[in-house]
């Protein structure tokens, strides 16, 4: 004997539009991974890890045939901004030569906020290497986690 | 140049299926650029985070296989995420007309460019014409 459910059709509308706005949200990414390769659709270049240590904060950057001489980091109070440029494909080749043209080029410019407070000065480094851009920030004394001594009595 | 592997930008395919959940390791096709020259093809894949040791090109079967790895400059856990590094793979089905012995690949900056000279049978050639001696004797 079947179960009489008025409202079956009715819920199966409201899950189905619950799971719309679930995939709507920026908290579910089924294609967040596929995505991660900033396209032309990407509004923010580059992509951005933020790593927090000790002592340090770590950004990571995605930003593969960047050209290392245009990059431009710079840190003002807690944001930091890194701008620099990916060269297009070279000069003389015309359009039409073109079989698949599907990497993003040109210049970025973006910048964050740093969780921590940063030591200005000599500590700050950036390195490039395999694409990725990595800016080490020296946290300032204030910002460093203190050790809480428990005392026994 | 064909391409044996289709990109899926949107995860619909993904989605319906539900194998992919199972598998031990992911993969996601590079991006690439593909243009002609005089000397032939080349193409560009972006692969960041990938160093030469970890990147992997392949020919067999008239059929090329990039592959790679890459890594992470931190290994941590990040505070913010805004990307992850899977691994990459992507396959091309080239023509006879691509010189396979001659194909050269460099990795620079999480780059790869490959080389993909035409073979000498397939550029255009000028074919002299000889006045035979007899003919122009008489």
């Amino acid at each position: 004997m079947a179960t009489w459910e008025p409202f079956e059709g009715f819920q199966a509308l409201q899950r189905e539009i619950a799971s719309a706005f679930e995939r709507a949200s920026p908290h579910y990414h089924p294609t967040f991974r596929a995505a991660f390769l900033p396209g032309r659709a990407a509004r923010e270049y580059p992509l951005i890890n933020v790593y927090d240590e000790q002592d340090r904060v770590h950004v990571e950057a995605l930003a593969p045939g960047a050209d290392p001489s245009s990059f431009n980091i710079t840190m003002i109070g807690r944001t930091l901004t890194i701008s620099g440029e990916k060269p297009r494909v070279p000069g003389d080749v015309k359009p039409e030569a073109f079989h698949r043209e599907e990497r993003a080029a040109g210049r970025f410019n973006r910048s964050i906020d740093i969780p921590a407070d940063v030591e200005q000065g000599e500590g700050l480094a950036g390195q490039y290497k395999n694409g990725l851009l990595l800016v080490s920030l020296p946290k300032s004394e204030k910002a460093k986690p203190k050790q809480i001594k428990v005392q026994v009595s | 140049m064909a391409e044996k592997t289709v990109a899926t930008s949107s995860g619909k395919q993904m989605e319906q299926n539900k194998e992919h959940t199972r598998m031990p390791e992911r993969y996601l096709p590079p991006p690439v650029d593909i243009y002609e020259t005089e000397e032939g093809l080349v193409l560009l894949a972006d692969l960041p985070g990938v160093a030469p040791n970890d990147l992997k090109v392949r020919l067999e079967d008239n059929i090329l296989t990039i592959q790679a790895s890459p890594k992470h400059l931190v290994e941590a856990e990040p505070l913010e995420r805004e990307f992850e590094l899977v691994n990459f793979f992507r396959q091309f089905q080239l023509s006879d007309e691509v010189d396979q012995e001659r194909i050269s690949a460099t990795l620079n900056h999480g780059v790869l460019r490959l080389s993909l000279p035409r073979a000498e049978k397939a550029k255009p050639r000028e074919i002299p014409v000889k006045i035979s001696a007899d003919k122009a004797a008489a």
